[in-house]
C-alpha cells in the first residue's frame, strides 16, 4: 500500500492548465494518490479518470464490492479537474456541494473510470457534471452533479 | 455484524469508532497524508466517505436494535462542504431521519474540535433489501 505524504501545490492561480501534469500531480499523492487515482483523458471540457480496485477499499467484504468513498474521491476529483480542462487556467476552488446517485454496485475488480464535463463557469462557481462506469459508460455506475466555488472570485 | 464493525475502506483510511453515543456510533478520522486533498486540507472525498460511514453505522445501529439485518444499499448521497478540514482529528456522527421497509433516509454531520461548527454535512438515502 502506498502511504501518501503530504504536498504542498506548486501551481499558481491563473496558470496555464496541463490536465496530465496537473492530474500526475494531485493524483501522486495526498488522498488521490493513496486511492491510486489516474489520468486516462481529456477533451474540451471533460476528463476521464480511472480508480484501481483493491482490496482495502472494499465496503461489502462478501461481495468485494468498492466502498462509495473512493467514488466520492474520483468524482471530486475529475469534476474539480473538468472545470479548469473549460477554463484552461488554474484557479483555487471548493466543493460547495456534490450529489452521487449510485445506480448499481461497481463490479469487483474492475477499475473505476470516472468521465466529468464542466458545462457553466461563472465568475465565482463553476457546474458540473460526471459518471463513473466500471468498462461500459452506457451501464453507469454512479451519476454525480456537483457545484464549485472559486476561492477567489475572478472575471 | 457488531454495531461497531467498519468495512475495509473505513479503516484503511483510519476511521475508528470513537465511542457510542446514545447508541450511535461516533466515527472518528485522523489526519494524514492519506486524507489529504488542497496541501493542509481534508479531502472532500475522504470527508464524504466518513460521512456515509456514519450515516449508515447509525442505521445499523437502529436496525439491530429492531433485531433486523437487511442488506444495506445506498442510493444517493449529497454532501455539502462548510468549512475547510483541517489537519486535526474529524469526527462524524449519523442520524436515521426515517427507517421503513424498503427506504431508509439518513443524514450525517462532521466536525472537528467543536461540533457546534459542523465541516460538512450529507443526506442519504439507501435501501433495505
Amino acid at each position: 500500500m502506498n502511504e501518501a505524504k503530504p504536498y504542498a501545490f506548486p501551481f499558481a492561480a491563473g496558470a496555464r492548465f496541463d490536465p496530465a501534469t496537473v492530474s500526475g500531480f494531485m493524483n501522486g499523492r495526498g488522498h488521490g494518490g493513496f486511492l491510486g487515482l489516474h489520468y486516462l483523458a481529456h477533451g474540451g471540457d471533460w476528463i476521464e479518470m480511472g480508480l484501481p480496485w483493491r482490496e482495502d477499499l472494499v465496503g461489502v467484504p462478501e461481495s468485494g464490492v468498492l466502498a462509495s468513498g473512493p467514488i466520492i474521491t474520483l468524482l471530486d476529483n475529475a469534476t474539480s479537474m473538468s472545470v479548469w480542462v473549460r477554463s484552461g487556467v488554474f484557479r483555487p476552488q471548493v466543493t460547495l456541494d456534490l450529489r452521487l446517485d449510485y445506480v448499481r454496485a461497481a463490479t469487483p475488480k474492475r477499475t473505476v473510470v470516472a468521465r466529468a464535463e464542466c458545462y457553466r463557469i461563472t465568475r465565482s462557481a463553476a457546474f458540473v457534471r460526471g459518471l463513473a462506469h466500471d468498462g461500459d459508460p452506457a451501464d453507469p455506475v454512479a451519476h454525480a452533479a456537483g457545484v464549485f466555488m472559486a476561492m477567489e472570485p475572478g472575471a | 455484524m457488531s454495531v461497531a464493525a467498519l468495512p475495509p475502506y473505513a479503516l484503511s483510511l483510519g476511521m475508528t469508532v470513537e465511542r457510542l453515543e446514545n447508541g450511535v456510533p461516533l466515527i472518528a478520522l485522523e489526519f494524514d497524508g492519506k486524507v489529504e486533498g488542497r496541501p493542509g486540507f481534508l479531502h472532500g472525498g475522504a470527508i464524504g466517505g466518513l460521512l456515509e460511514m456514519a450515516a449508515i453505522a447509525a442505521l445499523r445501529a437502529e436496525l439491530l436494535a429492531r433485531n433486523t439485518q437487511p442488506q444495506i444499499k445506498p442510493v444517493n448521497v449529497t454532501v455539502e462542504y462548510l468549512r475547510g478540514g483541517t489537519r486535526q482529528r474529524t469526527f462524524a456522527l449519523g442520524k436515521v431521519t426515517r427507517a421503513g421497509r424498503r427506504i431508509a433516509n439518513l443524514s450525517a454531520e462532521a466536525w472537528q474540535d467543536d461540533p457546534a461548527k459542523p465541516i460538512a454535512t450529507a443526506w442519504m438515502n439507501v435501501l433495505l433489501a
